[in-house]
């Protein structure tokens, strides 16, 4: 009787954990390796815009938006089928649900967002990126090797939102080299903050290599600007710009 | 009959079957006198269309064929000279390659006992890409590839008129689709050739310039001719270059009205397009393609404020 009911329990906890919708085979690993206790749901409100096919796979762009969820506290995107799968983790402090920036893919795969919610529950949204394709397929560009003077540097702009609030964007001038080409070790933004005019903490953001050469990232804030962009790279160098 | 003999035999008659579908079932249709057009489909490169997605034409002149593009694989070559042989007598005389694109340059193997005319743009761009535009190709459609090399150019081509058994050919240099485009305009059928229009299919605008291309385009328009082949879809009339130029002059003002207003590249794929492109197939595949590779520098290019 009570190796049934512990069978039933299993059954049940078997049931409880959702299919992958995208049917990745990498899904059990991702789930283990950023998620092994924490309960989670697939959630449609956590929409992923990606191309089709990565025309060029070194800078594949992404969109998140969870405009349905509240409180949210933690946004962590990854990449399956990655050699290195997280891209970046945003706790947001005074943040609209927009997420933008560019990443390299190694081969068709599902890039995902997971955004966690103030009751602890993961909500995972994501799509597949398909391998380039096409007529008139041309190689990626490999890309120029940036001058030593530039790398930290910081350009942006901030738009105003039809809503209310401000669009910014924003590129820190860096290699953000992975340490998987052969003689290049890794070397690459690991993390920023974005604050206004006053010092209030807009975003704290944690970066990884899978980020396309030259990090460009898009947030809203009901904050007005002008914004300040700070933070250091994997060699201990400080970024850091006030955008106007 | 060991089992292992039998397996081996069903492997190979297998593959004998499969080898035996890889025919282009290449059509040349007389287009005007002497001129034949082999038409592609108008689609992406798969293993079903085997590359084939690109417009190939031959002269018949009195010296013999001229031979414009190749295809997409020495096997497309093979019967490509197989169903100019079905049609004349008549030796081939020499290749021209309009572009470097590995729809149209990478049939070159087959045509090795024969000059290969290209624009020093185009030679370049092939030596430098061929290698990684086949084996993209090799991936895309299969067997279909089997055995293709990159055959380089190996002879050049400059503007001008030239009387080839009895035809009248003016070449033309052109850059703007890719490094070297090269039209060519028969004065004694009126026939045009250039890789620079697309008809029925949205242009593939990857490595272009836009800029260069559209003024590429004006040349065209200011030629006489009187039937267009474009780079894929059916031959046409002149208002082909119009829409053309219509369109990428549309592709790029929006992209840059785009990336001024703040738009991140991957709402830019989902943007409307107006209507009157919709006779283009792969319009919004070709559209997403675009804006993978113009947009990186325009939205990094809206960044640096003027203030």
């Amino acid at each position: 009787m009570l190796a049934l009911a512990a069978l039933l329990l299993n059954v049940a906890r078997a049931a409880e954990e959702p299919a992958d919708p995208l049917d990745s085979v990498q899904w059990p690993t991702m789930r283990r390796m950023f998620f092994p206790q924490a309960p989670l749901r697939f959630d449609e409100r956590v929409r992923v815009s990606v191309p089709k096919a990565a025309e060029d796979p070194l800078r594949v762009p992404v969109t998140v938006r969870y405009d349905a969820l509240t409180e949210v506290r933690e946004v962590l995107v990854f990449i399956d089928f990655n050699p290195i799968p997280p891209v970046l983790r945003l706790r947001p402090h005074n943040l609209k649900p927009h997420l933008g920036f560019h990443v390299r893919v190694q081969q068709a795969t599902p890039i995902r967002a997971a955004v966690r919610t103030a009751d602890g529950l993961w909500h995972v949204g994501g799509a597949w990126v398909d391998a380039p394709g096409g007529g008139c397929t041309m190689p990626p560009n490999q890309s120029s090797r940036l001058a030593d003077e530039l790398i930290g540097q910081v350009r942006g702009r901030h738009w105003p939102l039809a809503e209310g609030g401000n669009r910014l964007k924003f590129q820190i001038l860096h290699p953000n080299d992975t340490g998987l080409v052969a003689g290049v070790p890794p070397f690459f933004v690991e993390s920023l903050k974005v604050e206004d005019a006053a010092g209030q903490m807009l975003a704290e953001m944690e970066l990884f290599p899978p980020l396309s050469e030259s990090p460009l990232l898009t947030l809203e804030s009901a904050a007005a600007g002008p914004y300040k962009v700070s933070g250091r790279d994997s060699s201990g160098t400080r970024i850091e710009k006030v955008l106007p | 009959m060991s089992r292992g003999l039998l397996a081996w035999l069903l492997c190979a008659v297998a593959l004998t079957a499969l080898a035996a579908d890889l025919d282009y079932r290449l059509q040349p249709r007389q287009i005007a006198p002497d001129t034949w057009l082999v038409e592609g489909t108008t689609e992406f490169f798969d293993s079903r269309n085997g590359g084939n997605i690109a417009n190939v034409v031959f002269i018949v002149t009195a010296a013999g064929v001229v031979v414009i593009d190749t295809g997409p694989s020495r096997r497309y070559g093979v019967q490509l000279r197989q169903a100019i042989a079905a049609v004349t007598d008549q030796p081939i005389l020499a290749v021209y390659l309009t572009h470097h694109h590995p729809d149209h340059a990478l049939g070159n193997q087959a045509f090795q006992d024969v000059p290969i005319y290209a624009l020093p743009g185009t030679a370049e761009a092939l030596r430098e890409q061929g290698g990684e535009l086949s084996a993209n190709l090799y991936r895309l459609v299969g067997d279909w590839m089997q055995g293709t090399e990159v055959v380089q150019p190996t002879a050049t081509v400059s503007e001008g008129i030239q009387e080839i058994g009895g035809h009248r050919l003016q070449f033309i240099a052109l850059a703007g689709h890719s490094a070297g485009d090269l039209a060519i305009l028969d004065h004694s059928t009126g026939v045009l050739v250039s890789a620079m229009v697309f008809n029925r299919r949205a242009p593939a605008t990857p490595y272009s310039d836009l800029g260069r291309w559209l003024a590429s385009l004006q040349r065209l328009q200011a030629l006489d001719f009187r039937l267009l082949v474009p780079a894929a879809g059916p031959a046409g009339e002149r208002s082909l270059i119009e829409h053309n130029a219509d369109y990428l002059r549309w592709l790029g003002e929006s992209l840059e009205a785009q990336a001024e207003a703040g738009v991140d590249m991957a709402e830019a794929l989902s943007a409307p397009i107006p209507e009157r492109f919709s006779d283009f197939a792969l319009l919004r595949e070709e559209y997403q393609r675009s804006v993978g590779y113009l947009y990186p520098a325009l939205e990094q290019s809206a960044l640096e404020v003027r203030r």
